[in-house]
């Protein structure tokens, strides 16, 4: 595929990256067409669930850029970004799609020639993995979908907000988390939250048995029949009909949504 | 709102042939009047010229326009002009959309017209997604308490006090010593005039002290600084007592100290090797021993020997000593006595008391030879004050100094280049001050025997700037002195809207220039004070009440400790303290965060746009 081209977003942050991409114009330094910006005030405004949609919907690749670590304007928000991207690249390598299409990258601005240099990187391995199977293959569009949702979900939401105080200030009761403790929680989290998501979007199309379910998300069917309890209680899942000697279970719209 | 009524007008700027060059702007036109609820599309020659301008003032009514897109160079430098555009037509500058087809688009795929052109066309369909998005943002005034607290009273900081106090402003003026003055009092002679640096200052001081505007704080610090623009409260401490105010802008203004040469060409292991402004303080306390030559050595510490900067002022201080010396070295030696000629000098070999007790209270313990240790006669027959000052190469910036360097070579003082590779070595042979050097022109190894060594140091910051900078929240540099919000444009200001910064703490400057920028900062502090309100952008974050369960993960994550539990148990965001980072809006667990702007829809609106013409 020598003349596939990739389609990749960039978020800028306003007063890094941003005015380090206008530098690399300033100083003509000549990279491929293939990124298409959007400007931030600053990157820690790029929710998680934005940048899961645009791969779901076909992005070859999606970049998120902002001010070194230590020289943010907004004093830390850099900090937040590392940390939801982090947790958007476990989604991301849950859902079977290359990790390698999301990248979080540092560029200052007075780094001009970096940000060309990124950019050109960026796109010669994309063309080296190739198109994004989002684009043509239902299963990991599904998958992807579910990772949107899993990604605006309380849980996940709420321990990368804490993460940095977690692991410095420590909690309420002024206990401080080690890394690796945090670490194994977070990808407990965010593995439980993927596949109770999965289990939705898959429902929601038709319903399923628990064995069937166990079969798209690889994993026992004791397990997922774990996850399929919780969903019951929280009321998200209801037995659909019975085939045979098995239940059948589909997604509880609320709304109709 | 949906899309209905919905009118979009794009404007698409040639730049000349910077954009127009590399980009084929007409078949650009021609797609953007293609999209949807796009109601009108046209080029400009220069969009920002006075009828590019227009263009847009008279489209947004003629065509009943409700979204502007200008596709040119880049929001960072004109947004505020087009927006302000829009507000002349009638239209709220939040419904206005900035694509960047210039930096980030023509000058950066020049040899790939084609591509180019269509990256172009995508990037103008994702600014118009966005715009359709836009909404009207009301921003809000916020009351600025008319008073103004400067940090430091140097000849900067007290420039900046009486000028916001002759304005009108009560002024309060921080010193952290027991009197006003700063680096100045050490110094003996402003320029050639030969004015004494203490008249000049005492002017100032006196001013300063019967302003009725001016408070005055001696042996004070600011100890918390906490709100915002127009709404600072600060507490002051005074020997421990401490008194809690409310000001609308911050001046800072806390000056330099000079390099300390620990080591370097024999300071503080010989006699006579002084710094600059020890020599300063000698010559303003006439104390200066007798010689009959002095040697200046300069970049002493700077320039990449410790510290990597250039001082910058030190040239021409030395060159000012050098030519106070030459013509008036008889006074300052105090040799004058009326009517007599002088035959002959006695050289002093020692370091007068004021130095001593000068280095012994910095270093602490350090005991010093000091005082009288009876005198010597010159070498030199007849009456003659040899002056040499070693250089890397002479920095006599502008058309004064350049001009007294000149001079000063007429003087007979010379100038002897050394490089950074082969720097002069000081050291005492039969009691006496010699420099080994290596003649960089004569290419020559030399000797030198002098009464005097005098070394040239830099300025350098306050230590303790870093907690100071953490207080307020403002940037240090690499060498720790004070960031201006830009190092050109923006000089004076800080990147925190109503802070202010003027003076050595932001790097080495002389008189006129830390005056300049006292009054520089002083004329942008009194802009909120003067007009009494400040209206920040309206990029600010909004928490819906309906949906926030009070988790309070958003108040953890504000740099600004802008949003606070309300007495209803949610999350409400202090619009002025707000700066708009958006970090809040992608913690909240609920969604509850919408970030005016920058919306979550507003966002992938934009992005997915350019997905779509993938798609085709």
């Amino acid at each position: 595929m020598s003349d596939f081209e990739p389609k990749i977003i960039i978020f800028l942050c306003n007063w890094c990256s941003y005015a380090g991409a206008d530098l690399a114009g300033v100083s003509r330094y000549q990279y491929p067409t293939n990124a298409r910006t959007v400007r931030v005030m600053c990157s820690t405004r790029v929710s998680p669930h934005i940048v899961l949609s645009l791969l779901r919907d076909g992005a070859d690749g999606v970049m998120v850029t902002g001010c070194h670590p230590g020289d943010c304007h907004y004093i830390n928000g850099n900090y937040y970004t590392e940390k939801r991207m982090e947790m958007t690249k476990r989604l991301v390598e849950m859902t079977g799609l290359e990790p390698e299409r999301l990248r979080l990258e540092w560029v200052s601005a007075s780094e001009g020639e970096k940000y060309a240099h990124v950019i050109t990187d960026f796109v010669s391995k994309l063309k080296e993995i190739g198109r994004s199977p989002a684009a043509s293959d239902e299963k990991i569009v599904t998958r992807l979908a579910a990772a949107v949702e899993a990604s605006r979900y309380f849980r996940l939401k709420v321990l990368t907000g804490k993460e940095i105080n977690l692991t410095s200030k420590g909690n309420v009761y002024g206990e401080i988390l080690d890394l690796q403790t945090l670490d194994t929680m977070m990808a407990k989290a965010t593995e439980d939250e993927y596949r109770s998501s999965l289990i939705m979007q898959l429902t929601k199309k038709k319903p399923h048995s628990v064995k069937e379910l166990a079969e798209e998300l690889g994993e026992p069917t004791d397990r997922t029949l774990e996850h399929v309890v919780s969903l019951r209680a929280k009321n998200m899942l209801a037995l659909d009909h019975i085939e045979g000697t098995t239940p059948k279970y589909k997604a509880v719209l609320i709304g109709g949504a | 709102m949906s899309n209905e009524g919905i009118r979009v007008g794009v404007f698409i700027c040639h730049c000349g042939s910077n954009i127009g060059g590399f980009v084929d702007v007409p078949a650009v036109v021609e797609y953007a009047k293609t999209l949807p609820d796009v109601a009108f599309a046209t080029s400009n020659l220069y969009t920002c010229a006075d009828d590019g301008l227009c263009s847009i003032r008279d489209s947004i009514k003629e065509h009943n326009l409700n979204r502007v897109v200008v596709a040119a160079c880049t929001p960072r430098t004109h947004a505020p002009l087009f927006q302000s555009t829009c507000e002349e037509g009638g239209l709220n500058k939040y419904l206005f959309t900035f694509v960047n087809i210039r930096e980030q688009c023509s000058w950066v795929h020049m040899k790939e017209k084609d591509k180019a052109t269509e990256k172009a066309k995508e990037l103008i369909s994702m600014g118009v997604a966005r715009a359709k998005l836009l909404q009207p943002q009301e921003e809000v005034q916020i009351e600025v308490i008319p008073s103004a607290v400067v940090i430091g009273g140097g000849v900067a900081g007290m420039s900046a006090a009486i000028s916001i106090a002759d304005q009108g402003f009560p002024v309060r003026l921080i010193e952290k010593e027991s009197e006003l003055g700063g680096f100045v009092r050490n110094l003996g002679y402003i320029w050639q005039e030969r004015q004494e640096a203490v008249g000049a200052l005492k002017s100032m001081i006196d001013r300063v002290k019967s302003h009725r505007n001016i408070d005055l704080y001696l042996n004070s610090e600011i100890v918390s600084v906490s709100g915002f623009i127009g709404n600072y409260e600060i507490i002051i401490d005074t020997k421990g007592k401490q008194k809690k105010d409310k000001v609308g802008v911050i001046v800072v203004a806390t000056g330099a100290l000079e390099y300390i040469p620990v080591g370097l060409y024999g300071y503080e292991t010989y006699d006579n090797v002084v710094t600059l402004t020890e020599f300063e303080i000698l010559a303003k306390n006439k104390k200066l021993p007798k010689m009959s030559s002095v040697a200046f050595i300069q970049c002493v510490g700077s320039r990449g020997q410790d510290k990597s900067y250039c001082s910058r002022i030190c040239c021409n201080v030395a060159i000012k000593n050098a030519m106070n010396l030459a013509d008036n070295w008889k006074n300052m030696l105090g040799l004058e006595e009326a009517g007599k000629v002088v035959e002959s000098i006695p050289v002093e070999k020692v370091v007068p008391v004021e130095i001593a007790e000068r280095r012994r209270s910095r270093r602490g313990r350090r005991e010093r030879e000091a005082g009288e240790e009876g005198e010597e006669e010159a070498a030199l027959a007849g009456a003659k004050l040899d002056i040499a000052i070693f250089n890397r190469d002479i920095m006599s910036y502008g058309v004064e100094h350049e001009l007294m360097f000149n001079k000063t070579r007429e003087k007979k003082v010379r100038f002897i280049r050394y490089t950074p590779q082969n720097l002069p070595k000081v050291s005492v042979d039969n009691g006496k001050l010699v420099i080994d050097y290596w003649h960089d022109t004569l290419q020559l190894q030399r000797k030198m025997t002098v009464d005097m060594v005098v070394l040239s140091t830099p300025l350098v910051a306050q230590p303790d700037a870093k907690e100071l900078s953490m207080m307020l929240k403002v940037p240090l540099g690499q060498e720790g002195f004070f960031l201006e919000a830009h190092v050109k444009l923006r000089p004076v200001d800080f990147a925190t809207d109503g802070i202010y910064v003027c003076g050595t703490c932001k790097g080495p400057a002389d008189i006129p220039e830390a005056v300049s920028q006292g009054l520089a900062a002083a004329s942008r502090a009194a802009i909120p004070l003067a007009r009494g309100y400040v209206q920040p952008e309206s990029l600010v974050a909004y928490v819906d009440s309906e949906v926030c369960s009070g988790c309070g993960t958003c108040i953890e994550v504000c740099p600004y400790r802008a949003i606070v539990k309300n007495e209803k148990g949610v999350a409400e965001v202090a619009a002025a303290a707000c700066k708009g980072c958006g970090n809040c809006g992608a913690t909240c667990p609920e969604n509850a965060i919408i970030m005016n702007h920058y919306t979550d829809d507003q966002l992938l609106a934009e992005a997915e746009a350019a997905l779509q013409e993938a798609k085709g």
